[in-house]
């Protein structure tokens, strides 16, 4: 699947990895998708639930290598 | 949305809140709000309007600072009495917050020059101590169809009401005339409990953040009052009145009044 946005949160730390996702996410129509690569492990888990609260769908959590994941959400609800 | 690295950070609380987020965030900080009086409730509103990041406050108050000031008016300190009110709460809310430009008016608040200051601003945050300001803002915001927060305090008791012109009630259909001389005490004469101004302040600060987010429900048509040592909230609703001087079907005032006279005659 191709997402109509990536964004790259290498190097950063929460909360900002769910404050920039958040923004990001803002950017997107509903139904539109965000493909997030990070290495922080706590946003891993973070992340899905809060965009889950937010009434996001998250689609997928996958680790890609030993030190990096992907994270896609479709945006659901209107800001 | 381009906030910097910076301001991405200062504003993470309030870009991760569904009902503010990035775009909430750039309309605060395009907002542009005007304080009468940089004194009790000026300063809690500015200080946390200032750390909102909103971006212009325009503040007016012609005193200095005081020492009988201090145990309420946050923004200034015991360096800087003497000090006029409005570069003291400039020094400390742009300290605070330098996203926040704050412009001065070391001037009173007058039917001639009030039109000309506030009609730049998109909201009006009226935090004066006298009945003669709070009718001529109401007056000039009513006819520059001005969103205006009112706030009054005196000894442990406050009372916040958001006036939108043409949506709801104005100051004069709750009170049609200022009171008559010496039946309310000013704060000078009566005493006030210092923390009660940020209490009052703050419910004022967030009726204007929730104007410029256009979230919740505004205290429009509505008056809340708050007492301090009995620790309650109180909302009184207050009907648009038909036949009001100011905002009714046939206005009667058609040009701001100096009640200045009128009202310094309670000071004695
Ligand atoms: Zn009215």
């Amino acid at each position: 699947m191709q997402p109509d946005k990536r964004l790259n949160i290498k190097g950063e730390i929460c909360p900002y990895t769910l404050v920039k996702s958040k923004l990001a996410m803002e950017d997107l129509d509903v139904g539109e998708v965000l493909e997030i690569l990070l290495d922080y492990p706590e946003a891993i888990n973070s992340i899905p639930k809060a965009m889950q609260n937010y009434g996001h769908t998250v689609l997928n959590v996958e680790k890609i290598n030993d030190t990096d994941w992907v994270i896609i959400i479709r945006k659901e609800v209107k800001d | 949305m381009d906030f910097t690295e910076e301001q991405l950070r200062r504003y993470s609380r309030h870009i991760l809140l569904p009902e503010v987020g990035g775009k909430g965030q750039k309309k605060i900080s395009q907002a542009k709000v005007f304080l009468v009086g940089a004194g009790g409730l000026g300063c809690p509103v500015g200080y946390y309007l200032a750390a909102a990041g909103v971006g212009r406050i325009g503040i007016i108050d012609n005193d200095t600072v005081e020492i009988s000031n201090l145990q309420r008016q946050i923004a200034h300190n015991t360096k800087r009495i003497g000090m006029p009110k409005v570069i003291s709460a400039k020094q400390t809310f742009e300290e605070l917050n330098p996203d926040v430009e704050v412009v001065p008016y070391k001037d009173k608040l007058t039917t001639k020059n009030i039109l000309d200051l506030i009609k730049d601003y998109d909201i009006v945050v009226d935090g004066s101590d006298n009945f003669s300001t709070r009718y001529m803002v109401n007056d000039a915001c009513v006819m520059l169809k001005k969103p205006l927060v009112s706030g009054a305090i005196l000894r442990f008791e406050g009372q916040v009401t958001t006036i939108i012109p043409e949506e709801g009630p104005c100051y004069r259909c709750l009170f049609e005339e200022p009171p008559p001389p010496g039946l309310v005490p000013s704060c000078q004469e009566a005493g006030v409990l210092g923390v009660l101004t940020g209490v009052i302040g703050s419910l004022q600060a967030t009726e204007v953040l929730k104007i410029i987010l256009g979230k919740g429900e505004l205290l429009k048509g509505e008056l809340i009052i708050y007492n301090a040592l009995r620790m309650s909230f109180r909302k009184v609703k207050v009907p648009k009145n038909p036949d009001c001087p100011m905002c009714g079907s046939h206005p009667t005032i058609k040009e701001l009044i100096d009640y200045e006279e009128y009202c310094s005659l309670q000071a004695h």
